[in-house]
């Protein structure tokens, strides 16, 4: 019988014969995009129209790849073009027109299309990008000094300073600041070299050689993690992504999410062979345990703990279970991980088993996720195929399978207990713990739960240690979070950064800020069961201790960034009204309480509450926080209270003055048009979407409030300041 | 064992159901089979759901406990161009609850209900994870993204031209 390194060694080969016949790295690769939010922003076509120029160009040489979710979903469809010997290109929005000019001019001529790049932040293309780690945490500040030293050298040196770019990125997991403060990186494209050095001396040497005459000075050349090295070489000439540590999403963007292949060229199933052959189950609970990780669905709770705690009994049957509910309503993180790179759970999922001796895990996907869904069943089929999943897996000896169970549009089933009841197939209603599903869960046997993020982080860990992890992140909070960035800020999508940084240098550095003329008011995190942290926080480190202090949790890592035109009052309401309506009924003070604290609610959002309704607003929701049976009741108080504390002056006004200061409380809205402005544009009754404005070309318009939604669009249309909005 | 005496399943899901029941667990398997159906038909029937009870056998107060139980599952069916407006967080403060209003007015129906001639429906859907392209709308199986209230007729003028 073959033994594990054998089987493992013809699963590689196999997988570099078919890379090598490729012809990859030789090519011009295409990359396009093929996650849900890509395919909305209309990525097939665009990867239909470069097929149909490929094949009518005649030239073998052209690589068309589709990859998972890069996260810069705000600029979608992003298309990647790699020449050899180029600066990586990222074009962004791309249509099928767009796609003809790139084609022509890029593909064909290797000229690229400068206009259509990402951000577009070079309206001409370097010779070399130089980008510098400026990471908070590291680097820090020293990143501007770094900068000012570079300039010199290159001007020092007679390199053309508009031939060379400068950018900062965030950690490349590579200076040892502590142990020599003066130790610096950088990273120079085309060439994707990484130099380290101390003075300035060496510095002018590297600039000389690399900047000046092409010529890699190897002497000084260094490498970093094989995990981040892969990604910033494809994606760290834009700023949006090398500001940003990738170990969850690693290879999210790199590799094709429907390809075993590219995921075993990625360090894919490394670890699993290793461990089943040389490492003992409780060797593996240890390293995680040392590794700092905690959960990433939202708890926190250690990770290493609850595997040893699955272990603590003689249940011979036990099960793993990977949650991916994600039932906040505006984080996407988890399924992106899922389109993007569906491998790295299973794998983390079948190292799980065996270092807690399960042989059969469940996935809960909630039904929304199609396209998760199947990428998952096809990383399932195809690792079952080739002995990665079932029984004795690469001849370990070792069984283990994964079964897909679907969710059915219940958040509350996103608690674990509600989440066993619903696999076992009946109504998700959570129970009380203890005991712990580690101690009794799927049909009465342990069950070790986690989430996606929290799965994602496990191969990663094992293969490249515990230590190498725990670099990252801050004394409590180790490694990186995914954050589902959205609402009004530039550059909506999913960021990975090391815990512990500041919100700042997420919704502004790396989220681009706010649209022109808006002002942050408050950030708000952990969707329903977290709070709104005000602008003046902005400045908090990210982590789990530091955002509990702020009345907010670290979630899932939904992150949803509100400006000066949202409303404090109807953005409670919103989540009071939600958990209202995914209460499960099954304890009085969630139940009754929620429906309590939304009448209050809905009282102060049209302007019939009285002041003393804040006092029972609050009491009410302390009462619902310390009396509900599971995490649902007990965390729906928490944007309420957090909305009281922080922006009280809100609540006051909608109730004293009748009036919300956001004008987004739409009964305490009144649209009209002064006549004195108006000029007949007519451009408002176009927009109306309920044609309640009528008017003649060059007549004063009038608008029938009887029918009137309160849309707003006639406000946001009239470029005369004819529209009242009161 | 009683007898089944609608036969309104197909044959495939009838399938599905047996070899469920091969499984371990197999009453486990009750809300992939209400899934499967729904998948065909766009909504769970009495019918449907009292031979899913007779041929998993389970109790049809369970059957249709789980099936009220979960948002995603519909009692009722929906029209014929089912239009699903998301209000997620990251779309309610893009001002989904405008183009929601926007919906409602021009169809001359509330959230929850069908036309009279079956062709519109309007349901919320809790995110659909496509935040950042906020507010989504979705109408069968197509997903419109950044949508203003301003679009919403001339969305549906589209729609019903397909018939
Ligand atoms: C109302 C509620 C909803 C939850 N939703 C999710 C979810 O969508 N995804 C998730 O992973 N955990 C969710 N959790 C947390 C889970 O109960 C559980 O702690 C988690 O899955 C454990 O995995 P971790 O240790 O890897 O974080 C939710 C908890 C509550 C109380
Ligand atoms: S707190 Fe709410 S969701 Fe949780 S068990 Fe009670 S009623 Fe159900
Ligand atoms: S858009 Fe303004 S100016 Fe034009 S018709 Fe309307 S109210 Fe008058
Ligand atoms: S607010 Fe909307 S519905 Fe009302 S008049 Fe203006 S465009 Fe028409
Ligand atoms: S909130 Fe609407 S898609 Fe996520």
């Amino acid at each position: 019988m073959a033994s594990i390194t054998s089987a493992y060694g013809a699963l590689l080969e196999k997988a570099l014969k078919e890379y090598d016949e490729s012809g990859a790295a030789r090519k011009v690769i295409i990359q396009v995009g093929s996650a849900t939010c890509e395919i909305t922003a209309g990525a097939d076509r665009v990867r239909a129209e470069f097929d149909k120029l490929i094949i009518a160009s005649g030239r073998d040489d052209i690589l068309l790849k589709q990859v998972g979710c890069t996260g810069r979903c705000a600029r979608e469809p992003v298309v990647g073009v790699f020449v050899p010997g180029q600066i990586p290109a990222k074009y962004e929005q791309v249509t099928e027109e767009k796609v003809h000019s790139i084609f022509q001019s890029h593909i064909l001529k290797g000229q690229p299309v400068t206009e259509l790049i990402l951000d577009k932040k070079s309206n001409r293309l370097y010779d070399h990008l130089v980008t510098i780690c400026s990471s908070s945490q590291c680097c820090g500040d020293k990143g501007s000094a770094l900068e000012a030293r570079l300039l010199k050298a290159i001007e020092a040196q007679g390199v053309p300073s508009e031939s060379v770019g400068i950018m900062h990125s965030g950690c490349m997991g590579l200076c040892d600041s502590a142990s020599d403060p003066d130790q610096r990186v950088m990273m120079v494209f085309p060439e994707k070299v990484i130099y380290r050095f101390k003075t300035d001396a060496e510095l002018a040497e590297i600039v000389t050689s690399q900047l000046k005459e092409n010529t890699i000075l190897t002497k000084y050349v260094t490498h970093t993690d094989r995990v981040l090295e892969e990604f910033f070489k494809q994606y760290g000439d834009v700023s949006f992504f090398n500001r940003q540590t990738r170990l969850t999403l690693r290879n999210s963007g790199l590799i094709d999410p429907e390809s075993l292949t590219d995921y075993m060229l990625k360090d894919g199933y490394k670890a699993l062979p290793w461990i089943l052959k040389e490492k003992t189950p409780e060797w593996v609970i240890e390293e995680v345990t040392r590794s700092g990780l905690r959960g990433r669905g939202g708890g926190g709770f250690p990770t290493g703990v609850k595997w040893k705690n699955t272990t603590l009994n003689d249940d011979p049957i036990r099960y793993v279970v990977c949650n991916a509910d994600e039932g906040d309503p505006g984080a996407f993180m988890d399924r992106s991980a899922l389109e993007g790179d569906p491998f790295t759970i299973i794998e983390g999922m079948t190292l799980g088993g065996y270092a807690v001796g399960a042989h059969k895990g469940f996935i809960y996907v909630r039904a929304e996720y199609p396209l998760a869904i199947e990428r998952l069943e096809n990383a399932i089929e195809v690792t079952r195929e080739n002995h990665l999943l079932g029984k004795n897996i690469l001849n370990s000896g070792f069984d283990f399978d994964l079964e897909i169970r679907l969710g059915a549009g219940a958040f509350v089933c996103g608690e674990e207990t509600a989440l066993l009841h619903s696999i076992e197939g009946k109504r998700g209603q959570p129970r009380i713990r203890p005991p712990y599903p580690s101690q009794s869960g799927l049909w009465g046997h342990p069950t070790m739960i986690n989430n996606v993020e929290t799965w994602a982080n496990i191969a990663a860990i094992l293969l490249f240690g515990a230590d190498w992890y725990a670099r990252f992140g801050t004394e409590q909070s180790k490694g990186t979070k995914v954050f589902a960035l959205a609402g009004k800020v530039k550059n909506t999508g999913l960021v990975e950064v090391p815990m512990g940084t500041s919100l700042r240098e997420i919704i502004f550095d790396i989220g681009g800020g706010l649209e022109e003329g808006r002002t942050l008011k408050s950030v708000q995190t952990g969707g329903p069961s977290g709070g709104c942290i005000p602008a003046s926080k902005v400045d908090t480190p990210v982590d789990y201790e530091h955002l509990k202090a702020l009345g907010s949790i670290m979630g899932s890592g939904g992150m949803i960034v509100l400006d000066d035109e949202d409303c404090m009052v109807a953005t409670a309401r919103f989540f009071v009204e939600f958990t209202q309506s995914e209460s499960c009924g099954k304890c009085v003070p969630c139940r009754e309480g929620t429906l309590r604290m939304l009448e209050i609610l809905d009282k102060i959002t049209m302007g019939q509450a009285e002041l003393a309704d804040l006092d029972r607003l609050e009491r009410l929701a302390r009462l619902v926080k310390h009396t509900s049976l599971c995490g649902l009741g007990q965390s729906a108080p928490n944007p309420v209270l957090s909305a009281l504390e922080n922006f009280r002056e809100e609540f006051e006004a909608h109730i004293t003055e009748r009036r919300c200061p956001a004008h987004k409380c739409r009964q305490l809205l009144q649209y009209s048009v002064d006549a004195d402005k108006c000029v007949g544009c007519t451009l408002c009754a176009r927009r109306c979407p309920v044609s309640c404005i009528s008017g003649e070309r060059r007549g004063v318009h009038v608008i029938d409030a009887d029918k009137c939604i309160k849309c707003g669009e006639c406000f946001n249309a009239c470029k005369f300041g004819a529209v009242l909005q009161k | 064992m009683e007898t089944v005496t609608t036969h309104s399943l197909p044959p495939d899901i009838v399938e599905f159901i047996e070899a469920c029941k091969q499984q371990e667990h197999s009453d486990s398997y009750l809300i992939a089979v209400l899934h499967r159906i729904q998948g065909q038909f766009g909504w769970l029937s009495e019918d449907h759901m009292n031979e899913v009870a007779q041929r998993l056998q389970v109790p049809s107060a369970t059957v249709s406990g789980v099936a009220t139980f979960y948002h995603f599952f519909r009692l009722k069916p929906r029209g014929k161009h089912a239009v699903s407006v998301c209000l997620g967080t990251a779309c309610f403060v893009k001002g989904a609850d405008r183009v929601l209003s926007a919906f409602e007015s021009e169809l001359g129906i509330s959230l929850g209900e069908t036309t009279q001639d079956g062709l519109f429906s309007i349901e919320v859907s809790r995110c659909i994870g496509v935040c950042a392209l906020a507010p989504v709308v979705t109408i069968n199986e197509k997903t419109y993204s950044r949508v203003t209230p301003t679009q919403v007729p001339e969305m549906i003028r589209a729609e019903a031209e397909k018939g």
